[in-house]
């Protein structure tokens, strides 16, 4: 039996990513790693959260492994699971076990997406036990010091299927991220995307307005992702109007008057 | 292209129509002469709407066909089917009288439809209006429409429609620009009580009023220049006329974005009364009064809500902190106002730590803040729990619409296959429990499809969501070992090693909501309730086992004035002794209109979280009402309307029927994958489940 191995080398962030601090997290994360806690990230998709767990691999110097969910990962999607080359059968870790055994970040993005059964294979390792049970192989890994393993998690959707349970959540350090405030989301959207001052606040501006709007025409107001987006299209030349229109009001909705408001909104800040 | 049809054969098919209306005084002949002369495209359009309109009122199809030459010669075949199927409105909510006199006044429409081209109509802006103002921070305002533009501080009142322009898009910017304004009037201030005090001073009011509404355009410009760049920008063009001298020089103070409501009323000194200020066609009136009045009610009602969100946010606080009563409760708020955009911001401090209070609070706050500039102390003493209910708005008192017709009644329009326009508000829907039956009936029914349902149960046990195994994967969780067993001998034997070697876990999980719709109608009556309520028995024990959610609901009703929903079973009840006592009590009714059903139930589906929405309706017949018309293919076409609604909702609709002649007509309403027809009723019980496990396996 042969195992194929992952490198770390891979998984390390090189260069420091952009990242504003937008309260304590930083000083947060680094306690919780340092006492060996996991990390949940909550907030809304496109605030920053993947940004921030970049940056903090760099600052901690420890390689990343993320890994985003979806509604078809299993627990050895996770974990590994044996292929067959040749005539041999070859166990292949998994992101997570690799991630234990480098002592890296392992970071689930979005982990109400994934299946049911891979809290199995995230519980033992979330408590203070820290092992990682490798059924098919008999093997139990223990996870290293300096092995964190992160969640993100949008408390934003209202389906009764995509809420975490107790048991899950309450191994965790919670860490909640929202959209920025204005002169922060400001400065990011101007620095990720060189769009002048001016540019920036009014995609900022137009941003609240949008937000203003959940519940009401929109599941989730428009993400500081998308005010880069737009900003990066202006950048390029497109109009500011055509910008926001493209990366910011129809990636948040196909209702036509939801669709005919927020292009008012855009024409009233542009 | 086919000949005109002569005078005789006009007159024949005229006397066909417009019998009902005819004497020896009116006669079809009189009207062929018109006619006779028209194209025989024409000639048929005319017929064809006689026809029409003759089925609500022969008289009204007998001026039809008299105006019609004249209405297309001035309008064309689009401009006249405008201008009747607008008659026939009138003559749906009004009278024959006022429709009569509506066909009467073509020039009137004419010189609309003219403008018509281009008008913006509220009904087409107000949603988008509505929304355009949420996003637009402050107090969440509803739109109304209404004869002039004003707005009392809660709800902005638009006109009817904006046909100032010969450009659609410059009459939607009149509109867009009236909204804005009224809600930079609620936002800046313009309802100080200074406002209306000097109304009340003055010896002109009506002037006073009018040049108030004028300056405070122009003061409100000037804030919306910043606030809102882009549509200042475009709203310039609308400032026509310009201003004279005289006025430009009382009204320069209020470029200034940051002039009070003071400065507008310093200008009014300096500005003729006696002559009309410039007529912007976007300026949004003033009624202090009014606006008075809801602000006094909203203040009190405010400061309870308020208080009441603050007594909650601490009892939260508290138990989030495991320690109850831990510091003395005290709130007190920040209020920052940004320099950019005099945007304002609230911080909340509870015992000096900062807390966020609830999303729907933001909105509330706002609403105070613009109402008195800051959170003043006694708006801080929390209170217990009580009148603050999150899912209310701020100021949704008040709520019931004109067009509900009563309370707890919902309105639904209906479309009309002829006029190929929906007719508006039409049908008026009740809904009302089921009045419980003898629930022996259930026991009965247990007992006499015993073994049925334990086969039942069996079949539904299977379909349950549960792992399955998938052999020979690409990819999996483990090895197909037969697989790889026979692929290695491939293998050895110099093929090539097939890719196909795991087993996968295959989880399905069914996320589906059903609703059952029953048909409550008088033809019901007899065997067919009684196999009804049997089928909704088994189908109950079934669905049980299976775990999807679903609702049970009948329909009946006579007219579209008393369309009535039965509520058997809601999604989130339990089949519990009421819901057995209700099937049994299912009793046959009036009539199947079914149309306003369909609509009714598709809202309720729509609701529900379910990856897989499915409307099965029970039935026993096309769909019929007592006396307008809708027996028939009105009625089919409004059902096949209504279904075609549902799907674009994501709902699939299906229909069980026991109605033999429903071949001819179901295909077309449901679409010929959609429905089955039960031959033998005995039969209907058994095949319902069966049909329900088909569809959903």
């Amino acid at each position: 039996m042969d195992t194929r191995a992952h490198s770390a080398d891979q998984y390390l962030v090189r260069s420091e990513p952009y990242y504003e601090p937008v309260g304590d997290e930083v000083r947060l994360f680094e306690a919780a790693h340092a006492s060996r806690v996991p990390v949940l990230l909550k907030g809304p998709t496109g605030c920053g959260k993947t940004r921030f767990m970049e940056f903090m691999a760099w600052r901690l110097g420890r390689p990343l492994v993320t890994v985003s969910c979806h509604d078809d990962l299993t627990a050895s999607d996770l974990v590994g699971r044996y292929l067959i080359i040749g005539a041999e059968t070859v166990w292949v870790d998994g992101p997570l076990a690799a991630a234990v055994r480098l002592g890296a970040i392992c970071y689930l993005d979005e982990i109400v997406e994934a299946r049911k059964d891979t809290t199995v294979v995230i519980h033992p390792l979330a408590d203070d036990r820290r092992i990682l049970p490798v059924e098919k192989t008999g093997e139990v890994l223990r996870a290293p010091p300096e092995f964190l393993l992160a969640l993100s998690y949008n408390p934003g959707y209202q389906s009764v299927l995509k809420e975490l349970k107790q048991s899950t959540r309450q191994r965790f350090v919670a860490i909640e991220f929202g959209h920025p405030e204005p002169a922060l989301e400001r400065r990011i959207v101007a620095h990720e995307t060189g769009v002048d001052e001016g540019t920036a606040e009014r995609l900022v501006r137009l941003a609240g307005m949008t937000r203003n709007l959940k519940g009401n025409g929109l599941d989730e107001g428009a993400s500081t992702r998308l005010l880069v987006h737009a900003g990066k299209l202006v950048m390029l030349g497109v109009a500011p109007r055509t910008a926001c229109l493209a990366a910011i009001a129809e990636p948040l909705t196909d209702e036509p008057e939801t669709l005919a408001a927020l292009n008012e909104l855009v024409a009233s800040v542009f | 292209m086919n000949a005109r049809l002569s005078a005789s054969e006009l007159e024949e098919r005229l006397e066909d129509l417009l019998e009902a209306c005819l004497s020896s005084r009116r006669t079809a002949a009189a009207l062929v002469p018109g006619l006779a002369a028209l194209e025989r495209g024409q000639q048929d359009f005319v017929l064809h709407w006689a026809g029409v309109v003759a089925r609500s009122s022969a008289e009204l199809a007998y001026q039809f066909a008299a105006a019609a030459p004249r209405a297309l010669a001035v309008l064309g075949e689009r401009g006249a089917e405008a201008w009747l199927v607008q008659a026939m409105d009138v003559y749906d909510h009004g009278s024959m009288y006022a429709a009569s006199a509506a066909l009467k006044d073509l020039t009137g429409f004419v010189r609309s439809w003219d403008a018509q081209a281009d008008a913006v109509r509220f009904e087409d802006a107000g949603r988008v209006l509505e929304l355009f103002l949420w996003g637009l921070s402050g107090r969440r305002l509803r739109v109304a429409a209404a004869d002039e533009p004003w707005t009392d501080t809660e709800t902005v009142y638009l006109p009817h429609e904006v046909t100032l322009y010969a450009a659609r898009n410059r009459n939607f910017l009149v509109y867009k620009a009236m909204a804005a304004l009224a809600w930079a009037q609620c936002r800046f201030e313009t309802f100080a009580p200074a406002l209306g005090a000097a109304v009340e001073a003055s010896a002109h009011p009506a002037r006073v009023r009018r040049w108030l509404a004028f300056l405070e355009a122009v003061r409100l410009g000037a804030k919306l220049e910043r606030a809102l760049p882009g549509l200042a920008r475009d709203m310039r063009v609308l400032q026509q006329p310009a201003p004279d001298a005289r006025v430009a020089a009382a009204a320069a103070p209020l470029a200034d974005p940051d002039a009070p409501l003071e400065a507008t009323l310093a200008a009014l000194g300096a500005v003729d009364l006696a002559r009309a200020p410039p007529a912007w066609p976007y300026v949004v009136r003033l009624h202090p009064e009014r606006a008075q009045e809801v602000r006094e009610a909203r203040i009190g009602r405010e400061r309870e809500t308020f208080r009441a969100l603050l007594g909650g946010l601490r009892d939260a606080e508290r138990e989030e902190g495991g320690a109850p009563g831990a510091g003395p409760g005290r709130f007190e708020a920040r209020v920052s106002e940004s320099a950019a955009t005099g945007e304002r911001t609230v911080e909340l401090f509870l015992d000096g730590a900062a807390v966020s209070p609830p999303a729907d609070a933001a909105s509330l706050m706002q609403s105070i803040l613009q109402d008195l500039g800051t959170l003043p102390p006694e708006y801080l003493e929390p209170a217990g729990a009580g009148a603050y209910a999150p899912s209310t708005p701020a100021g949704a008192a008040g709520d019931d619409g004109a067009a509900e017709a009563e309370a707890g009644a919902a309105v639904y329009d209906e479309w009309d296959y002829a006029r190929r326009h929906y007719r508006r508000g039409w049908c008026v829907l009740r809904s009302r429990d089921v009045h419980p039956g003898d629930p022996a009936f259930v026991w009965r029914t247990l007992e006499r499809y015993r073994p049925q349902i334990a086969s039942l149960k069996r079949t539904f046990e299977a379909l349950r969501g549960e792992d399955r195994l998938h052999r020979r994967e690409p990819y999996g969780d483990g090895i197909d070992l037969d697989a790889a067993v026979a692929g290695l001998a491939d293998a050895a034997a110099g093929r090539e090693l097939p890719e196909r070697l795991f087993v996968r876990r295959h989880r399905t999980e069914r996320s589906i909501a059903v609703m059952f719709l029953v048909d409550m109608s008088g033809s019901t009556k007899g065997w067919i309730n009684d196999a009804e309520r049997e089928a909704l028995v088994l189908l109950c024990e079934a669905l049980e086992v299976l775990g999807d959610r679903y609702a049970i609901y009948g329909f009946s009703g006579m007219t579209r004035k008393r369309c009535e929903l039965y509520r058997v079973k809601r999604f989130d009840e339990p089949y519990g002794a009421e819901v057995k006592a209700r099937i049994a009590g299912i009793m046959p009714q009036d009539y199947t209109r079914m149309g306003v059903a369909i609509r009714h139930i598709t809202r309720m589906l729509a609701a529900e979280d379910a990856r897989t929405r499915l409307l099965v309706t029970l039935s026993d017949g096309k769909p019929d009402d007592f006396g307008d018309g809708y027996r028939g293919e009105y009625g089919i076409e409004d059902t096949r309307q209504a279904l075609v609604e549902a799907r674009r909702a994501g709902v699939h609709p299906f229909c069980i029927t026991i109605d033999e002649q429903a071949r001819a007509y179901l295909p077309h309403m449901y679409g010929a994958a959609n429905f089955v027809l039960v031959d033998d009723v005995r039969r209907l019980p058994l095949q319902v489940a069966g049909v329900y496990r088909r569809l959903t396996a």
